[in-house]
């Protein structure tokens, strides 16, 4: 089309629309944006369609795991009152031990990979060495490494360190909630300090600068300004760390001992018979509490997010 | 001889740079003494280390080389909590989670004055800033002017020997900075606390600064008064910088006192003032001359005077060359512009030079006005030609 601005050029010619070519475009338009529907449909069919199943059927009547037979609240009322049917195994006692170690393995092991996290942040977000960008890096790992590879290499790691302490004391240590927590924090300490430090890079520097300049020393600083302000991101950090090592099975697979056996361990052990609707009921019992931590960890990230 | 409140001996600033080798050399020998009392800014554009000048002072930097002096004391090991000087941040950096009033008693506290004292003090000073009713919001509840003066309070109450301010009112509109500007100056003049005063707002330094340092590139080219500045800039950055000024080229041809004889090109030759006593005929130079200094009239009309009376444009400039400190040529106008207060007419001089001219507009009189192509003779003061040393 030529672009000339001379008046007797412009005629309604220039202006030519092509129908059919229009009408393709349109196809094509619609085509994507029903693509783009799509898209997430199936992203989360996929993720939460076999949870959306455990979840219905732990409240199925019926002793089948694929026909729905009515509601009923037996299977929750069965896990808490000792009566599960044919499996010896089970019973309500073991199950809230089991309950009790998760939640003592989680506390423990959370205040300590929060301090130390919160310590790694600080340190990465404030320091300069040499080796920083290294350690930073490190800090994904355990996060990006499979799960397996840590149990197994924590197992060996465990095993040749008590070996190592027996030929020195003559005495052999045992796996139990020393090991189970000592890996706890291990994988904790990352998802931690990537949360603390994710806050403190949010964090105005010249703060700290205005705090020292008003003649606050770096104790000072940090307990009035520093620690006041990153301590949304600690807190949520811990519910995550909390959340995860409630959650954890494989890592503390490796590391449990006789007589450590946490929950997740422990529905395992159920599986190894058979899946039963009280089990269904469990890890739905599992899933509220954790959604609730995260969800909580998240709305405090959200909502202080806007206030630095 | 006036007391200096804080000194710069050779201060030097090197950052390093990602590359092993190299730094960057921020600022680059630095050398300021600022008096008791007085209002200094460190004028310059951005990126030139006005900033970093100031966190040095401060103490959040270490200088590389060089010595700082607070009140004589040598400042090199003296962490910024210890040091007499507090500072308003560019960006305020009041604490987000504290009061406005914890905010300015935060420094008290530090201090160890007892909660009841520091209360009642920050309280004064919020009144002082007049922002005593908003003692109990939080910074991000305030707009960006009362956030300023928050900072402001907040380092006054801890009565330092010296303030020091980093583009304070920098991201604010041009209404509120003005009238800023000018509560800041008048607050200064109450407290006789010395001020140091960063910004690239050569305006804002005129109007409120006794004293004016002006940076480029790490360096201080000149200090002085707004006035010495403004008339006698040192160099050629100065000059540009601060406020508009024509620039022409040309060869000395001879140095009398107190007037050297530029020759901008073969039909024109002009007397020009010069402050480099080494200057030999023969060197180039730079001359500049303030657009506001150069006056014009009519080569074709008549000069008309206020009592009635006319001169030929002829007669005229007889009368004008009979004083031997002028500078008068003839040109053309090539473009006027109506700017409000003046006009701002550019004339053609020479062969090929050309100058701005600013004339003060007296209503809408045919004499002041001038047309594109009008021919027009141009004089000034020998003196407001400067040569230029760089
Ligand atoms: N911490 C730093 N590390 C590296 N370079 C810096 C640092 N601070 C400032 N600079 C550099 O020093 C120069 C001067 O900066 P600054 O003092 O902030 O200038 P101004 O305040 O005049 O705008 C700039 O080139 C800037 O990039
Ligand atoms: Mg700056």
């Amino acid at each position: 089309m030529a672009r000339t601005l001379s008046p007797s050029r412009i005629t309604t010619e220039t202006i030519h629309y092509d129908a059919n070519r229009i009408r393709r475009d349109m196809a094509v338009r619609k085509i994507g944006k029903i693509g783009l529907l799509l898209n997430p449909i199936f992203t989360y069919f996929f993720l939460w369609a076999p949870i959306l199943l455990l979840v219905i059927f732990s409240f199925n009547d019926s002793r089948s795991v694929s026909t729905w037979r009515g509601f009923t609240l037996r299977w929750y009322n069965n896990i808490f009152n000792d009566i599960v049917g044919t499996e010896a195994r089970f019973s309500t006692g073991l199950m809230l031990n089991a309950l009790g170690n998760s939640l003592f393995v989680g506390i423990i092991a959370t205040i300590i990979a929060t301090i130390i996290g919160t310590a790694v942040a600080l340190s990465l977000a404030r320091g300069n060495y040499p080796g920083k960008r290294f350690v930073d890096s490190l800090l994904y790992l355990p996060v990006v490494i499979p799960e397996i590879t840590q149990g197994v290499s924590l197992l060996i790691f465990f095993n040749v360190l008590f070996d190592f302490m027996s030929t020195v004391t003559g005495q052999r240590a045992q796996f139990g909630f020393g090991t189970i927590i000592i890996a706890h924090v291990a994988f904790n300490i990352s998802y931690v300090a990537i949360v603390v430090r994710a806050r403190l890079a949010d964090m105005n520097p010249r703060l700290e600068e205005a705090a020292r300049d008003l003649g606050a020393n770096e104790w000072q600083t940090f307990w009035r300004i520093t620690f006041p302000l990153i301590l949304p991101g600690v807190i949520s950090g811990a519910l995550l760390a909390f959340t995860l090592s409630l959650d954890d099975f494989v890592i503390t697979f490796f590391t449990s001992g006789v007589g450590t056996t946490t929950l997740p361990v422990f529905v395992y052990g159920l599986l190894k018979l058979s899946v039963t609707p009280e089990i269904n009921a469990i890890s739905t019992l599992i899933l509220v509490v954790s959604t609730v931590l995260i969800g909580i960890s998240m709305l405090i990230q959200g909502r202080n997010a806007t206030r630095l | 001889m006036r007391q200096v409140d804080v000194e710069l001996r050779n201060v030097v600033k090197a950052f390093p740079t990602r590359h092993e080798s190299g730094q960057l050399v921020a600022v680059d020998n630095v050398s300021l003494e600022i008096y008791r009392g007085e209002f200094f800014a460190l004028l310059g554009p951005s990126g030139c280390g006005k900033t970093t000048t100031l966190r040095m002072i401060a103490g959040f930097e270490d200088a590389t080389s060089g010595e700082i002096l607070i009140r004589g004391q040598a400042v090199q090991n003296v962490p910024p909590f210890h040091r007499p000087v507090n500072t308003v941040f560019q960006d305020y950096a009041l604490f987000p989670h504290m009061t406005v009033l914890e905010n300015v008693m935060f420094g008290l506290e530090m201090e160890g004055v007892s909660k009841k004292e520091a209360r009642k003090r920050a309280q004064e000073a919020l009144e002082m800033v007049r922002l005593h009713q908003a003692e109990d919001r939080r910074p991000r509840q305030l707009s960006g002017g009362q956030q300023q003066r928050v900072a402001l309070a907040r380092a006054l109450v801890k009565k330092p020997a010296v303030l020091l301010l980093d583009e304070p009112l920098g991201a604010l509109d041009l209404k509120l900075r003005k009238a800023l500007q000018y509560e800041l100056a008048a607050l200064q003049e109450t407290l006789g606390i010395t001020f140091i005063y960063v910004t690239h707002d050569q305006e804002e330094a005129m109007t409120m600064a006794d004293r004016i340092a002006v940076m480029n590139a790490g360096r201080v080219l000149q200090v002085g008064t707004p006035e010495e500045i403004y008339e006698t800039p040192a160099t050629e950055f100065v000059a540009d910088f601060i406020g508009e000024t024509n620039f022409l080229r040309g060869d000395i041809l001879e140095v009398n006192n107190p007037f050297a004889q530029v020759c901008l090109d073969e039909t024109l030759t002009i007397k020009a003032a010069f402050n480099d006593q080494a200057l030999t005929s023969g060197s180039r130079v730079t001359v500049a001359i303030r657009p506001e200094k150069v006056n014009l009239f009519s080569a074709t009309g008549p000069v008309k005077y206020a009592d009635g009376t006319n001169e030929s444009p002829e007669e005229h400039r007889e009368l004008l060359l009979r004083d031997p400190d002028i500078n008068l040529v003839r040109g053309r106008v090539l473009r006027a512009n109506y700017i409000g207060t003046d006009t701002r007419y550019v004339v053609s001089i020479g062969q090929n030079q050309q100058l701005v001219a600013r004339v003060q507009n007296y209503g809408l009189r045919s004499d002041t006005t001038f047309h594109i192509d009008q021919e027009v003779y141009i004089f000034w003061d020998a003196e407001h030609s400067r040569v230029l040393t760089e």
